[in-house]
């Protein structure tokens, strides 16, 4: 059992300081732990959110030691504790007090996608579907909407380009148009409401994500691919057309 | 007396997991105005712990499956103390409500035809539980979520609710604050849902978040409402048990389903020490026969490691109380022995991930250690099955709050087709009776002052309780004197230590201010979960037998007198009062379903 001591954002929209609480660490520990101690010990009134503690809800969202991470899923071991662990809330979005941020804005984008829209069910009441059509499909719905990569893109961390939903919503809307039962074509709004032309593949989304989802590889560049080839290619334009035609 | 905003609904849904949601889509559905408090953000109520499946008898995997089965798995599993009307809705309306989602985008694993392909669960007869890997609970939850926004729903987010409002005899809202601001708020609403979940955060091993406080359970029964079945608390078998800060964490049941075995210190699969009679006739007695099963053979009788999970927990508890546990005070569950390690990884994929993350072990070469940790509440809310509506007029209640469809042992997977079956019904009923009213009753302003005192009360200078104390001392009375195995003295101690926190309890100090401040939310909490701590104590004293998750040792056989009888607990002037009342008797066509010969072959 060892000393360890903590540096901890606190204060209320955005106005705070870093504060130390010294934390008692025990085998296999997480961050959260150590949160939820100080909590118990030494500050009370420590805002932060959880509700698992199991890497499944994706509550407790914060930047440790400067990176972006899942606190309950962040082990002590695998921090320097010669040094001061230092915990911030994710810096992209609005703080509200202490380690609580305002990620309202996220819900806001949710509701802008359109939900699915399923084909008619096979005569006998069923929907058929093989597995490996929706293998990739279940890889986006093990999102756990930590929004760690909302957190962490550069275009809405840097730039703060508006008309651009951003990595989850990229997985979300993958994971629509991707759908072996929906009907809707979404690669217009993809272009011109969620802005995905804006992301230049720097996979900083994919390094953070909890849940290993290939977001730039299997979500993204799927999506920007078949966003170019409708909007962006002459020939597939005139082979379209052609194609059409004749049918 | 501060001004309060004031929101306006025909039905308020009070919680927002998988039954909360249901309940508001379904209302919504009515044309009626809905409001859904979460105490959370959207979407990351308890439901999204749940990893097993959904049970429903849709008969993909196994055709000999149908709802009759299901409804004599179910009573079996409950030890025949379920509400039988209950589980006969559920049963023959749970397969609809699963197919349901996948119109609404959910996508569950397949069978090779194309349909939703189901598992294999402890007490389910058949493969019977609707997949997605090991999570199916946050399919389930972002699915309805998804669905649910676009309803014309108001969402609430991380908003508490203090108390019910009730005015001549009936629920007329709530009132509530919102966590970020601290602000209080009334809903005014013409019917209320209950789905607030469940309480096991009373216990100190746990499986639930900070969230399962028994709000839901508290609210009803100060607002006057019956609880029926307090004492059955589901302790489930398999918790982590090591390292420390991750003990009490679910390791689903699917493990097991698909092939995972319990063994001893010396390596023995001990659960075939401790079949029940009941389950003989179909539980495998050797582990050739078991293995035959999960080769495929449907000729072969189930591993005893699918048994009800009441008989699984006890046995766990045994081995270790006889010297026979793991390092750390488990069982060894092996599931690297059984299936190779692609396998899995694809069907248990969160399970691989947790114990390589948080205890530095890798489930598809070594076995894990595991132990019983509190998981599920049985009991709740009385409710009257077609409606939902508890005793109180204008009172709903679906999923885990509600008690009655479990009995005295809850099935794995039965528990988020409930959240879908009754959610469905407590939406439409609560929709029906708000339209049958003709307006709102308005709650009195000294009520609201009343509540809006009672929830400043802990920011009193002069008071000096800390919460965090006071809920891990809660937490420890429980789990030594109301947890898995009970005793008459132990838990007549325990009423007297609870006596004594409730004192405390009214001199919690919270320091700082009202914005978002965890403290003032875990006082509040407190308030409800020494309410249900002292209903589960009560419940599990006075019944004088073990069944299902209540287990006594003074009082270790079933007993058949008992076995008609269910549990009533409700407030008269402010005193607890407790009741054994009758079961009206199964019908004749229900009956017949329990001795049915099963089809083999």
């Amino acid at each position: 059992m060892s000393e360890t001591l903590f540096k901890i954002f606190r204060g209320e929209r955005a106005k705070g300081e870093l504060c130390g609480y010294s934390v008692e660490v025990t085998e296999g520990m997480v961050v959260l732990d150590a949160i939820n101690q100080i909590q118990a010990r030494h500050a009370n009134d420590l805002a932060v959110r959880w509700n698992c503690k199991a890497g499944k809800c994706g509550s407790c969202s914060a930047e440790v030691n400067g990176k972006p991470r899942l606190m309950c899923m962040t082990r002590m071991d695998e921090l320097p504790l010669d040094k001061p662990v230092i915990i911030e809330p994710m810096r992209r979005f609005p703080h509200i007090k202490d380690l609580v941020t305002d990620v309202s804005l996220n819900y806001e984008i949710n509701q802008q996608i359109r939900p699915l829209k399923p084909k008619p069910r096979e005569a006998d009441g069923t929907y058929r579907m093989q597995q490996k059509d929706i293998e990739r499909i279940q890889e986006f719905h093990k999102c756990i909407e930590c929004f760690l990569c909302q957190n962490v893109c550069h275009v809405t961390r840097d730039q703060q380009v508006q008309e651009f939903a951003g990595p989850r919503f990229f997985i979300r809307i993958a994971s629509l148009a991707m759908h072996p039962l929906d009907t809707l074509n979404r690669l217009k709004e993809l272009k011109d409401v969620f802005g995905i032309g804006y992301c230049n593949i720097t996979k900083c989304c994919t390094e953070v994500c909890p849940e290993d989802i290939a977001i730039t590889d299997n979500a993204i560049i799927p999506l920007k691919e078949r966003v170019a080839g409708a909007f962006y290619d002459p020939l597939a334009l005139l082979w379209r057309s052609l194609t059409s035609v004749s049918k | 007396m501060e001004s309060y905003e004031i929101k306006e609904h025909d039905v308020l849904v009070i919680g927002a997991g998988g039954a909360g949601l249901r309940a508001a889509i379904e209302a919504s559905a009515q044309g009626v105005s809905v409001g859904l408090v979460c105490k959370s953000l959207l979407g990351k109520a308890h439901t999204v712990m749940a990893e097993g499946g959904m049970a429903a008898s849709l008969g993909n995997t196994d055709p000999r499956d149908n709802w009759e089965v299901h409804f004599r798995d179910t009573i079996r599993g409950g030890k025949n103390l379920n509400n039988w009307r209950m589980v006969e809705i559920f049963c023959r309306e749970a397969a609809e409500r699963v197919a349901e989602l996948e119109e609404w985008g959910a996508l569950f694993d397949r069978t090779k035809e194309g349909l939703i392909a189901q598992r294999n669960f402890g007490g389910h007869r058949y493969p019977r539980l609707a997949h997605v890997g090991d999570r199916t609970g946050l399919e389930l939850i972002r699915t309805l979520q998804n669905h649910g926004i676009h309803q014309g729903i108001d969402i609430y987010m991380e908003c508490c609710i203090v108390e019910l409002l009730k005015e001549e005899g009936r629920v007329c809202g709530a009132f509530g604050f919102w966590r970020e601001s601290g602000q209080f708020v009334v809903f005014r609403a013409k019917s209320v849902v209950l789905a607030t979940g469940g309480l096991g955060k009373i216990f100190r091993v746990t499986s639930n978040s900070w969230e399962g406080t028994g709000d839901g359970h508290a609210l009803a029964y100060r607002a006057g409402a019956e609880l029926t079945d307090m004492e059955f608390v589901q302790f489930h078998p398999t918790g982590m048990v090591w390292p420390p800060s991750v003990q009490g964490i679910l390791v689903t049941e699917g493990v097991r389903g698909e092939g995972g075995v319990l063994k001893n210190s010396e390596g023995r699969r001990f659960m075939f020490d401790y079949i029940p009679d009941t389950f003989a006739a179909e539980t495998s007695d050797t582990e050739e026969e078991a293995s035959r099963w999960l080769s495929g053979d449907p000729e072969a009788r189930r591993p005893p490691e699918l048994l009800t999970r009441d008989v699984v927990a006890r046995a766990i508890r045994s081995e270790r109380l006889a010297g026979r546990g793991s390092p750390h005070g488990g069982a060894f569950l092996d599931i690297a022995g059984q299936r190779n390690a692609e396998l899995i990884k694809r069907k248990l994929p969160s399970m691989y991930h947790q114990f390589k993350k948080l205890g530095n072990l890798d489930i598809t070469t070594t076995p894990m250690e595991v132990g019983p940790t509190c998981h599920y509440m049985m009991g709740g809310v009385r409710v009257e099955p077609e409606t939902t509506m508890s005793t109180v007029e204008g009172l709903f209640a679906a999923g885990e709050v509600a008690g009655g469809l479990h009995g005295a042992n809850r099935l794995g997977g039965n528990s988020l087709t409930d959240l879908l079956v009754f959610g469905t019904r407590a939406g439409f009923h609560a929709a029906k009776y708000s339209r049958e009213q003709s307006d709102t009753i308005e709650p009195s302003k000294q009520l609201l002052k009343k509540l809006e005192k009672l929830a400043l009360e802990p920011f009193d200078p002069e008071r000096t309780e800390n919460p965090y104390g006071l809920m891990a001392d809660l937490q420890e009375t429980m789990e030594l004197h109301t947890g898995i195995i009970r005793e008459s003295d132990e838990m007549e101690k325990g009423i007297e230590l609870l006596q004594a926190l409730k004192i405390r309890g009214e001199r919690l100090h919270v320091e700082g201010n009202r914005q978002y401040n965890p403290a003032w939310h875990y006082a509040l909490d407190l308030r409800n979960m020494l309410c249900v701590a002292e209903t589960i104590t009560l419940a599990a004293l006075k019944r004088e037998e073990s069944r299902g998750g209540h287990t006594r040792e003074d009082f270790p056989e079933s007993s058949d007198s008992l076995q008609k009888v269910n549990t009533f607990i409700r407030e008269v002037n402010g005193r607890m009062i407790h009741e054994h009342r009758e079961r009206e008797p199964m019908p004749e066509y229900l009956k017949k379903l329990m001795n049915l010969p099963l089809k083999e072959g």
